[in-house]
């Protein structure tokens, strides 16, 4: 399966990216996202249950990131063991570009293969359930990231964030205890991407579970 | 006297539809064992994987767990693997590469589908939901599905003990001698093509109930089969290490097999085996998505031939090279499906002196592929009747014409094909003729034409074809590399007040046999039909049995029923000439009496059953009491059924959707016993064989996982892809066994895909357009009419 698509988020691209990273924010967004765990900076792991019709299924998933460029964006690829249901993995690119002071575009392209029951009955479901399951993912996350940005204290008191990162703004001075706010390449959190992949194979599952 | 309303020729309405119409069939899953327990299978969803460790802790926790065991419990237990019935051997003499295959995978899994790990539990769902729970650690490995990229320098190999994927490299036929004809061919006609990979899709999902009695020691296995004397023999003697006298397999009703419930599944030792260990009932019953990825598929040839040809388009040598694919482990029979009934069909109805054929067979991880309704014939026939079609064309001769030159003439029986099968009786130019006739072949060009003003590309094919069924002699076969006998076993057992039942090993799914041999059965011991009871698929109630596929129940089984008649009506003639007072020679059976020859003195078969039963006027000194009699009956020779299919289409060039719009057979399946079965059986494999080369077709994507895993993504023919076929047979009588009957079960199957597809050709011969592969999708038809019209612009 090949999807790509683009969003429009109303924040900042700085915004963005550190939403895209946060396991808090997935954790919200992502449709029957139960946990979002980071093993290192590199690699999550994550549960996501899903439920079509009558039948639910849950994912466990285990993400890693690379070719980081942050804000600019990162590859994720990934892996989800759906038990009876089958399996899944991919990778997608992501790529945030600044469209203005608070908007921010996200392209991602994704590509995943799935096996198992998800394969035999959703081969031909798989692409437009992950489509809609990455609608909703960037639906929410549009609306998490539009509150938290307008709930920022705005420009004035706090740097937020470098509006023109050059990636290398060393760390920052003001960020308290409560706000680890990276400086440097960190390694993004996650799933995003890849998690509505993941998320198309798990409905997916469900749907092949259903209809057995 | 005129002919009976219930003996052989009548349209008798078949027994058993008033309980199948009324659901009031006795179907594995309708049955429930007091204690019973459900089996879930956990299957692995890749194609090939090494299975690193099995976690089955949290499962055997779940609620309503009874027991979780794997493919290491099996081991434990020496529970052997599931046997192959058929060795053949390399162009070298060796035996094929022979891997084993367990029931519950041991260390790597080699399908999607492959079995796993098995959840015992009360009910059937909390087996599933414990089955979520079993933790399989895999490590992926490549994977490979077709047999093109099997054979490739490099590919993934399916198995560490047989190198490039080859099970076997086999040959027939006389090489010198057909390179020798190609030196002197005017013509060669060549044709590369796919016989596509079918699911077969029976109605009733295969199911399975394992029970053990722990007071005698006693296994019954309750199995969807189409023999279960067969399935006792492999599961007991190779499996499970059962006795026969300790282990009774029964298939009640059976809801449709097609060959895919002819072969000894996993499942059926997998519930025996655990009903012994658990001590209770253990039942599964496969979802429709397990049938598609655990039914052994059908077909999946690739392959390439030639055909040469003197200058009046006679047939003068006949070269094909196959691959076949067998899938991750061998089935029951798989073996000889591309090979023995497959290029043995190749002279077809011709004469063709010399044929070679090689057939390589290559291990993929898919479903292991098995015998399908018509099993190597329509693979042979296919590509014969496509061939005939392309030199017809490429020589400028009609494709009837073409046929007629080639023809084995009716006065050339029995005739020896050069691929080892003997004739023994046909009429080609007669079926031909007949088709012909019926399918108003001559006013097809005004059809066309008709078809032409409405924008639609008409196109008519046809295909002679002939195969070979009855299956079969014992000893050719054991020659040939079959590990069992192919006999047939029926026992007439008459009762004292001259009713009678009948016990088949040929078993039922689907034909109609409660019928057929209940005509045979009025016919011969001039009885009414509704004294008669035929009763089949118990190991426990009837002495032996092969089983049904091959359309052999007519032709071998129903001949082991004439044998058991012949018996009862020897001794009956002994009974009767001691009660009649006259001597044996004398007496004759006609019309249920026994006569004493030129007097009106006799003796109805009633009262000759009652004098064996209750013998107080008896000849005791020399003449047991009862009226019981077993045979067995080993065919001669196969059966030889032919006919002539033909087909009409309508294309529409802006979609390329195909309608089957005539559909003409005419079959000449020896003696017609039931001719309303005999049109059903044709109707429903000419159906399947449409379905064939238009709708079905199984795909794997390239790391072997199943895509057309429903009945969402594999079309099977519905009632509105289907025209209303008409059927009607031609006569000649099987030489060589008492009813002269061939066999009618696999005709339609076998005929109809090269009709369909030589019609589609001929529909789109004015994009000169000269191949396409089955299934004739919409998708296929318009991409190929795309390719001509750009290629004609260019």
């Amino acid at each position: 399966m090949q999807m790509t698509g683009e969003y429009r988020i109303p924040a900042p691209r700085e915004v963005v990216w550190r939403s895209l990273n946060d396991p808090d924010v997935l954790r919200q967004c992502i449709p029957g996202c139960e946990t979002v765990d980071k093993i290192s900076d590199t690699e999550f792991t994550a549960k996501v249950a899903l439920a079509v019709g009558p039948v639910k299924a849950k994912f466990n998933g285990k993400v890693t990131l690379g070719d980081l460029d942050p804000p600019n964006g990162y590859t994720i690829s990934g892996e989800g063991q759906g038990g009876v249901a089958g399996f899944g993995k991919g990778s997608a690119t992501v790529n945030l570009e600044s469209e203005g002071p608070s908007t921010t575009l996200l392209r991602y392209a994704a590509q995943a293969t799935v096996g198992g029951k998800l394969a035999q009955v959703g081969a031909r479901l798989i692409d437009a359930t992950a489509k809609k399951l990455a609608d909703e993912f960037f639906s929410r996350f549009a609306q998490v990231v539009a509150v938290a940005h307008e709930a920022e204290p705005a420009p004035a008191t706090e740097p937020p964030i470098a509006p023109v990162p050059e990636a290398v703004t060393p760390a920052p001075p003001a960020a308290g205890p409560a706000d680890p706010r990276p400086a440097a390449p960190r390694p993004a959190l996650p799933p995003l991407v890849w998690i509505p992949a993941l998320i198309a194979v798990i409905v997916i599952l469900l749907w092949l579970v259903t209809r057995a | 006297m005129a002919p009976r309303d219930d003996g052989i020729g009548a349209a008798v309405r078949r027994k058993e539809d008033f309980r199948f119409l009324t659901g009031r069939g006795m179907y594995v899953d309708d049955i429930v064992r007091p204690g019973q327990l459900h089996a879930y299978i956990l299957r692995s969803p890749h194609a090939h994987a090494e299975i690193r460790a099995i976690d089955t802790s949290k499962a055997m926790r779940a609620n309503g767990v009874v027991a979780v065991f794997t493919g290491a419990d099996m081991a434990k237990d020496n529970v052997g693997g599931l046997p192959c019935g058929w060795l053949v051997k390399n162009k070298d003499g060796s035996p094929m590469k022979e891997p084993p295959h367990p029931p519950l995978a041991v260390g790597r899994v080699r399908h999607v589908g492959d079995a796993v790990a098995v959840v015992i539990a009360d009910s059937r769902e909390a087996a599933k939901d414990a089955a979520e729970l079993i933790e399989v650690d895999y490590l992926p490995l490549p994977a490979v599905a077709s047999v093109a990229d099997a054979i490739k320098p490099g590919a993934p190999q399916v198995w560490d003990i047989v190198p490039d994927n080859t099970c076997y490299d086999w040959e027939l036929g006389d090489k010198a001698a057909v390179d020798a004809a190609f030196k002197r061919a005017h013509h060669v006609a060549r044709i590369e093509l796919v016989n596509n990979r079918l699911v077969p899709n029976a109605m009733e999902p295969r199911a399975a109930i394992g029970d053990f009695d722990p007071a005698t020691g006693d296994y019954t296995l309750y199995t969807t089969s189409q023999n279960p004397h067969v399935i006792r023999l492999l599961m007991g003697a190779f499996v499970l290490h059962i006795p026969e006298s300790k282990l009774r397999v029964y298939a009640p009703d059976v809801g449709g097999g097609f060959g895919s419930k002819i072969f000894h599944y996993a499942e059926e030792a997998i519930v025996t085996w655990a009903a012994g260990k658990v001590k209770r009932p253990v039942k599964w019953t496969a979802e429709r998505s397990e049938s598609f990825m655990t039914d052994a598929h059908g077909r999946d040839h690739v392959t390439r031939a030639e055909l040469a040809l003197d200058r009046d388009g006679k047939f003068l040598g006949l070269r094909v090279s196959t691959l076949a694919n067998m899938g991750a482990y061998l089935s029951t029979f798989a073996p000889c499906v591309p090979t023995y009934l497959y290029a043995t069909l190749l002279a077809g109805v011709y004469t063709t002196p010399a044929i070679y054929a090689e057939v390589r067979a290559v291990f993929t991880n898919t479903v292991p592929v098995d015998a399908y309704r018509g099993a190597g014939r329509p693979e042979a026939t296919y590509l014969l009747e496509r061939l005939v079609d392309v030199a017809a064309r490429e020589m400028n001769l009609d494709p009837i014409e073409i046929r007629r030159r080639n023809f084995i003439a009716a006065n050339a029986f029995p005739y020896q094909t050069p691929v080892a099968l003997q004739y023994d009786s046909g009429n080609y130019q007669a079926t031909l003729d007949q088709a012909l006739k019926a399918a108003d072949w001559a006013g097809f060009a005004k059809r066309r034409e008709e078809a032409r003003k409405r924008g639609k590309l008409r196109g008519i094919g046809i295909s002679t074809y002939i195969e070979a069924c009855g299956i079969a002699p014992s000893n050719v076969v054991g020659a040939l590399g079959a590990r069992a006998g192919l006999y047939e076993a029926a026992e007439v057992r008459v009762h004292p007040t001259g009713t009678v039942t009948v016990f088949t090993g040929c078993h039922s799914h689907g034909q109609g046999h409660e019928t057929t041999y209940a005509q045979l059965v009025a016919e011969g011991l001039g009885i009414p039909i509704e004294n008669i009871e035929i009763v089949h698929g118990d190991t426990a109630k009837i002495p032996f049995g092969m089983g049904t596929y091959g359309s052999r129940s007519l032709a071998v089984g129903g001949s082991a029923i004439v044998r058991a008649m012949d018996k009862v009506i020897r001794k009956g003639k002994k009974i009767a000439a001691h009660l009649l007072e006259a001597a044996e020679a004398d007496i004759e059976f006609k019309d249920g009496k026994f006569t004493v020859a030129g007097t009106d003195r006799s003796k109805t078969f009633a009262e000759v059953a009652l004098a064996a039963y209750v013998p107080h006027n008896y000849p005791l000194e020399e003449l047991e009491p009862g009226l019981d009699e077993t045979a067995f009956y080993d065919p001669k020779n196969f059966t030889f059924p032919a006919g002539c299919h033909i087909c009409e289409v309508e294309i529409d060039p802006d979609t390329g959707v195909t309608q089957v719009v005539n559909f003409t057979a005419v079959d000449d399946v020896g003696r017609v016993i039931n001719p309303m079965i005999v049109e059903g059986q044709v109707q429903g494999g000419v159906a399947q064989g449409i379905g064939q080369a238009l709708l079905e077709g199984c795909v794997y994507d390239e790391n072997g996982q199943l895509l057309t895993g429903s009945m969402m993504d594999y079309t099977l023919p519905r009632a509105d892809n289907l025209p209303s076929i008409a059927v009607a047979t031609q006569t000649t009588l099987c030489t060589h066994n008492p009813l002269g009957v061939k066999g009618c079960g696999e005709v339609g199957a076998i005929g109809a895909p090269p009709a369909v597809i030589n019609a589609v050709i001929d529909a789109l011969s004015p994009y000169g357009i000269t191949h396409i592969d089955m299934p004739a999708t919409p998708q296929r038809v318009w991409r190929a009419i795309q390719d001509a019209r750009m290629k004609q612009a260019a």
